[in-house]
């Protein structure tokens, strides 16, 4: 990362005759320790971001086993099992509340939403996007595990969950329906087709890999998910038996925040089985979709 | 109102339940914690005192309210723990964010600016808990053993800056301050860089003809031009670091009731004490606890809110809806 040749610097500063040499040389050199420190900053980012993935790859390669897939955890040990399986039902749940939802609000938001109440429901969605997980997480327990007495359940966990990631879906959908070249919608309503027809077989047709996209964003998003699910979701060691309510699950973001606490290596090798898992779903979504989007663009 | 059609109410229908999830936050939440709010008055947010009282003796009348005796709710010291924890990590990432966007937008060789762009995007996908796990294994012993002393050998005379003023287990201040800052890094850098890319070319050309160097084009006319995207970016990464939960919990080494004398010292968020607190609030017969925790989670959600409102406002239609 040295001086890159389109820059001018370096001939601006060669110049025997210059009668300001002294301020000349300053100003050179301010512009190589300025660049420096910019590629410093970049590296205070890049290597932890790349540590942090080296680490988590070979930590969670050298832990995987078949045993991981096929067993569940049992206190300490054991395998993921129950805890992928619980991750599964968890995000997949979420998404059957949140896609109908946050589809339809960003139609509504796209197609009919540029008045007072579009405006409204816009940063209010923005907000519910800022609120921290966590008190979705106690909001769901007030109502749902207590107040509608479901316990730690499969049903609490993928509403919080789907509270999170709906106004996100809500904005992305939003966005993707408003490429959508108005005179695609001109030429439908001038053929005699209705509302519907046009929402759904005109810009959601044209706009569907934009919203495709951000419904695998959100995926990635429930399945990184922590804090919300411990009072929701709780945790069990045993394999979901396929009840919505009364019933713990475990989750493989859980198995990260307590077994790296647990003194025995062997929980250890299993938490940073989970992180990998965890990392791969994430990660694979969200470089695909970037390189999708590059593509088409 | 010729549009009311039942398709496009139906579709409001399905709109108007995000603001109506907002309005149900707020109203369980506030009717929840509504004994606490009373029992605990202004007090709550303005001591540093928090006892669950003796959960094992009969519940007494206090104030009107039935409580454990000796039960006491003060939460000044979480509310600190958040404020300077976000603050260290708002004043980390800035120079940094500024720095890695400048590079990307300016410096970062056209081959390699995608690619390298698409690291600094992915620290923002990472979960939370996979960063509290890397801070866990990495970044405490780091801190323990080279940051800390590094510090304490060179601003030790100062007490805050003291590493043997604290534990020394590297879990504390610093370590949440640094993780939060490396999550919020991407939310500021991206949104700089994208605004770095869209200034335009004739602004940098005038300044390059009046024989300005790279650095003083970039620094002297394309950072004014964005200079209020990057406050509503860095007020939006402020409203992500105060309600940041698991990465903070996991490293910041869990204190209760007393304030960080050094930079090394435990601390608890309001977000984390939360989390971490609700099993032993359950123990309390009286409910009087976890209503109390109910109450953090409001004020917390409240702070949020402002934050985040005045983020929409000094940068709208500047940031990433991606990171909204």
């Amino acid at each position: 990362m040295s001086l890159s040749s389109d820059s001018p610097d370096l001939e601006l500063v060669h110049r025997p005759h210059s009668g300001q040499t002294s301020l000349e040389t300053r100003r050179y050199l301010i512009n190589i320790i300025g660049w420096s420190l910019c590629t410093i900053a970049f590296m205070l980012v890049a290597i932890p971001m790349v540590d942090l993935i080296l680490t988590i790859a070979i930590k969670g390669a050298s832990a995987m086993s078949l045993e991981i897939f096929t067993t569940s955890s049992n206190g300490m040990t054991g395998g993921l099992l129950n805890a992928i399986v619980g991750t599964l039902a968890l995000s997949l749940g979420s998404l059957v509340f949140a896609v109908p939802i946050g589809v339809g609000g960003g139609m509504y938001l796209s197609e009919y939403g540029q008045n007072r109440l579009g405006a409204a429901i816009r940063f209010l969605a923005d907000t519910l996007t800022g609120t921290p997980s966590i008190v979705l997480g106690y909001f769901s327990y007030i109502t749902m595990v207590i107040g509608l007495g479901w316990k730690f359940s499969v049903l609490a966990g993928s509403i919080t969950l789907a509270i999170m990631v709906v106004p996100y879906l809500a904005r992305i959908t939003e966005l993707s329906l408003r490429r959508v070249p108005t005179t695609m919608r001109e030429a439908a309503y001038a053929l005699g087709a209705k509302d519907r027809t046009v929402a759904f077989h005109v810009v959601l047709a044209a706009a569907l890999p934009g919203v495709l996209t951000s419904v695998l964003l959100s995926l990635a998003i429930s399945v990184g998910e922590t804090a919300p699910l411990i009072y929701t979701a709780g945790w069990s060691n045993y394999l979901w038996t396929g009840r919505l309510t009364h019933e713990p699950v475990g989750y493989l973001t859980y198995v990260i925040w307590t077994f790296i606490n647990e003194p025995s290596e062997k929980s250890h090798a299993l938490a940073f089985a989970a992180a990998l898992l965890v990392m791969l779903v994430v990660l694979t979504i969200n470089v695909s979709v970037r390189f999708i989007l590059r593509k088409r663009t | 109102m010729k549009n009311l059609t039942p398709f496009r109410l139906s579709l409001a229908g399905l709109a108007l339940i995000i603001p109506g999830a907002l309005i149900a936050i707020v109203f369980f939440l506030t009717t929840y914690s509504w004994k606490a709010i009373g029992f605990n008055g202004f007090g709550f947010l303005g001591t540093i005192n928090w006892s669950l009282g003796n959960l094992y003796a009969n519940p007494v009348h206090q104030h009107g309210y039935l409580v454990p005796p000796g039960a006491k709710y003060g939460i000044l010291a979480f509310i600190v723990g958040t404020l300077l924890s976000s603050f260290l990590a708002i004043l980390f990432a800035v120079p940094i964010s500024i720095g890695t966007a400048m590079f990307l937008a300016e410096k970062a060789p056209a081959n390699l600016r995608a690619p390298l762009t698409m690291i600094v995007e992915l620290v923002a996908v990472v979960p939370s808990v996979v960063f509290g796990l890397w801070g866990i294994f990495v970044l405490v012993p780091l801190i323990a053993h080279v940051i800390g002393p590094a510090i304490t050998a060179t601003l030790g005379f100062i007490p805050f800056f003291n590493m043997n003023n604290s534990t020394g287990s590297g879990y504390g201040l610093l370590a949440a301050s640094i993780v939060l800052a490396l999550m919020i890094t991407p939310i500021i850098a991206t949104t700089l860089y994208d605004a770095l890319n869209q200034v335009p070319r004739e602004l940098r050309e005038s300044a390059y003809a009046l024989g300005a160097t790279h650095f003083e084009v970039a620094t002297g006319t394309m950072l004014p031009t964005v200079r209020v995207t990057l406050i509503g970016a860095i007020v939006l990464a402020l409203g992500r670091a105060l309600g940041e939960t698991m990465a903070v919990l996991m490293v910041s080494g869990g204190a209760l009731n007393y304030l960080p004398g050094t930079l090394f010292t435990p601390i608890s968020t309001m977000a984390a004490f939360i989390l971490s607190q609700l099993d032993s609030a359950l123990q309390d017969p009286s409910e009087m606890a976890v209503k109390s925790l109910a109450e953090i989670a409001l004020v917390l959600f409240l702070i949020t809110v402002i934050v985040n409102a005045a983020a929409r406002l000094l940068a709208r239609g500047t940031v990433r809806v991606a990171q909204l």
